[in-house]
């Protein structure tokens, strides 16, 4: 394990500038204080060390990852990086650095600090990707489908494989207005789809048959609940009120 | 009358039927076509009343020629009736699906003339969805008792799910309050599924492309509370469903008063949704915990603990088979420990391959240690701050529920039958409970 330093690494925010860093604290046999994104407005006591990404090195430290921990604990690494966790860089430094001390092993020490911590995080953007396709509501806007989310992890590279595969017949859209981030599938396209960065995107207003669809569903929603049963505090439990702001039912 | 209204009135009539998974099969999407399946299921929405929304519930039709003293489309009750053509039914179902506010359709209906008309509407419906709008995601469709078996395989072939309800738990209830679905007419068209599936799976082992039938099984429901068979008889009657029909699922639906009759509790009677509740715990017990109907209930002890859940329960009344050390048990017997759940059990079967657990560890993979510590060694120590030879005093402290806590919730009556005194509470249904050989009901 590479001794603490007092130095600070900044890098671009890709996954590929991740890997460099890695790539550097692995080389330097040091583990850094902290590391943020270029951009980060705070000064720091420590010194800086700006992270350049070059591809060509962030995929053979993924190969390397693979190769001497396991192909699960790069996955995990991987996806690791699209959650929200606080200090998530660093936290994936110390899990990888433990893989190559433990091997594939690394993945069952559920009781360890770091492992925990990764394990919790991962399961907390599991369950969120899996919310945010239940509750996603898709708008008719003349000739694709529209959806919004508001995710606190980075939950869209999780979901857009499902609606692929689902709505291959319709061009759609999907934008994740928190990180700024889309997805636009056109049918019969020879591509899957393409992601894109947008700071903000503004939808046409629904048209009357989508109107009349959406009220529809209110009606359903409406109606499809027992009277001698009512209980909010259940169905807060089992669909958190954050969803309730891009979900048609909850939109009078 | 237009769809708004004709929504209203078939969704109205569909609700009491409690069926709402989209499990059971995994089918990926195929281009060309809209949809796909998950066997896990999803829920896209809850209601109002907390339960999970994932497939566009209604009736084809409420117009029903049978009169159940129970239900609320019951030919003899005054109620507005509807019925939706095929095209309506196929465009909500696709409208709703690709916007992703539903998984699939469940379809039911009343009874229209007769078993075999009500099916071929059904049919003729569902065959425009599947064949003519090429929909491939999820349906669930009712069989109708006493249908001619080639329709009942008809609709089999264009369903995921299929369901015959049970309706009520004895055949003398059954006889009371349903006398136009009888027990055999019941049971026909569930073997008629179930061995459906099984000359199915035995034809796809050799022809791959074989036009699947039911391929995410069958399920059923029984109403609670509206007649008066016990908890025991109850368990032991989906224990045996399980079995001898290799359902899936078996649903539990709190009676509703939603119609006056000598033979059903009075309007005024609070559904029984804690009695539901304790179902659906022992039907959990039954299917992933290893448990037998015979441990969970037993003739002397025929209900269920409104302060424990049967699992607690059990484990209260075992203490012998405890404390169970986690490094060491069986996983079956982890399982049997209060605050330990299939997820934990895995969890630590897993983790103490690798590393000796503490109790430290525990907490940290999920485990209810509030509840756990009374029943748990690990490494041979133990943090049960009480003795633990009284089991009164061991259930006193994991009950999730005490008698000053009862009053403060809403009002929920734990006896059918007359009004409960405070100290002697132990059971669901105490004493005056009619024998079920049927003379009638006795009114609260």
């Amino acid at each position: 394990m590479p001794d603490g330093t007092d130095i600070v690494y900044r890098y671009d925010g890709s996954y590929q500038g991740f890997l460099c860093c890695v790539a550097e604290s692995c080389n330097e046999k040091k583990m850094p204080q902290a590391i943020q994104l270029l951009d980060e407005p705070q000064g720091s006591l420590f010194p800086l060390r700006a992270i350049e990404t070059r591809p060509g090195l962030a995929t053979q430290v993924e190969r390397s990852i693979t190769e001497r921990v396991s192909p699960e604990v790069k996955d995990m690494v991987r996806r690791g990086f699209l959650t929200c966790m606080e200090e998530k860089e660093l936290n994936l430094l110390r899990f990888i650095l433990l893989g190559y001390r433990y091997g594939a092993q690394v993945i069952g020490l559920s009781t360890n600090d770091v492992v925990h911590r990764l394990d919790k995080a991962l399961l907390y953007l599991k369950n969120e990707a899996h919310y945010s396709l239940e509750f996603l509501r898709f708008a008719e806007c003349g000739g694709f489908l529209a959806a919004m989310l508001t995710p606190n992890n980075w939950v869209l590279p999780l979901i857009v494989g499902h609606f692929c595969e689902r709505l291959n017949t319709e061009n759609f859209l999907i934008y994740d207005k928190n990180h700024g981030m889309g997805f636009v599938h056109r049918t019969g396209a020879r591509e899957r789809g393409e992601f894109f960065y947008a700071e903000a995107l503004e939808l046409p207003e629904p048209t009357e048959e989508e109107e009349r669809y959406q009220e529809l569903w209110r009606r359903f929603y409406d109606t499809i609940a027992v009277e001698g049963r009512i209980n909010p505090k259940l169905r807060r439990g089992n669909m958190p009120m954050r969803y309730w702001e891009n979900m048609t039912e909850f939109q009078r | 009358m237009d769809i708004f209204e004709k929504l209203e009135i078939l969704t109205d009539a569909a609700k009491y039927d409690v069926a709402c998974t989209s499990s059971g099969v995994d089918r990926p999407g195929v281009k060309g076509k809209l949809g796909s399946a998950a066997k896990a299921g999803i829920c896209h929405s809850f209601a109002a009343d907390g339960r999970c929304i994932s497939l566009l519930k209604v009736l084809m039709s409420n117009d029903c020629a049978f009169d159940c003293t129970y239900c609320v489309n019951r030919r003899s009750n005054e109620c507005s009736r509807a019925s939706f053509t095929p095209q309506e039914l196929c465009e909500l179902t696709m409208e709703f699906y690709r916007r992703n506010y539903i998984e699939g359709l469940f379809l039911s209906s009343a009874v229209v003339r007769n078993p075999d008309y009500t099916c071929e509407l059904m049919l003729r419906a569902l065959k425009m969805l599947r064949e003519d709008r090429g929909f491939w995601g999820y349906v669930h469709v009712k069989a109708i008792p006493g249908a001619n078996p080639r329709l009942t395989e008809q609709l089999g072939m264009y369903a995921d799910r299929m369901s015959v309800n049970i309706e009520l738990p004895s055949q003398q209830s059954l006889k009371l309050l349903a006398p136009q679905k009888s027990k055999e007419k019941i049971l026909a068209p569930m073997t008629q599924i179930r061995d459906g599936i099984r000359q199915n799976s035995k034809e796809i082992v050799k022809y791959k492309a074989a036009p699947r039938f039911v391929p995410a099984g069958q399920s059923t429901q029984m109403i609670i509370g509206a007649t008066p068979e016990s908890d025991r008889q109850i368990l032991a009657l989906t224990e045996g469903l399980y079995k001898i029909y290799s359902l899936k699922r078996v649903f539990f639906s709190a009676y509703m008063p939603v119609v006056e009759d000598r033979a059903l509790p009075a309007l005024t009677t609070p559904p029984p949704l804690l009695r539901e509740h304790r179902l659906y715990q022992a039907d959990w017990l039954l299917r992933f915990y290893g448990f037998t109907a015979g441990e969970i209930l037993d003739e002397k002890n025929p209900d269920f603990n409104p302060f424990l859940d049967p699992k607690c329960n059990w484990a209260v009344n075992h203490l012998e088979q405890f404390p169970v050390e986690v490094n060491t048990a069986p996983y079956e017997m982890l399982l049997r420990v209060p605050g330990i759940g299939v997820k934990s059990a895995k969890r630590i079967r897993s983790a103490r391959r690798q590393c000796r657990l503490d109790f430290d560890g525990l907490k940290k993979l999920g485990v209810v240690l509030k509840r756990a510590r009374f029943f748990i060694l690990c490494g041979g120590k133990s943090i049960s701050p009480l003795p633990m030879d009284n089991p009164a005093v061991i259930a006193g402290a994991i009950s999730e529920r005490s008698p000053a806590q009862r009053d403060l919730d809403t009002p929920e009556q734990l006896s059918l039958f007359g009004p409960q005194k405070e100290a002697s509470v132990k059971s669901l249904t105490k004493g005056e409970v009619p024998g079920i050989e049927g003379d009638g009901f006795l009114s609260p």
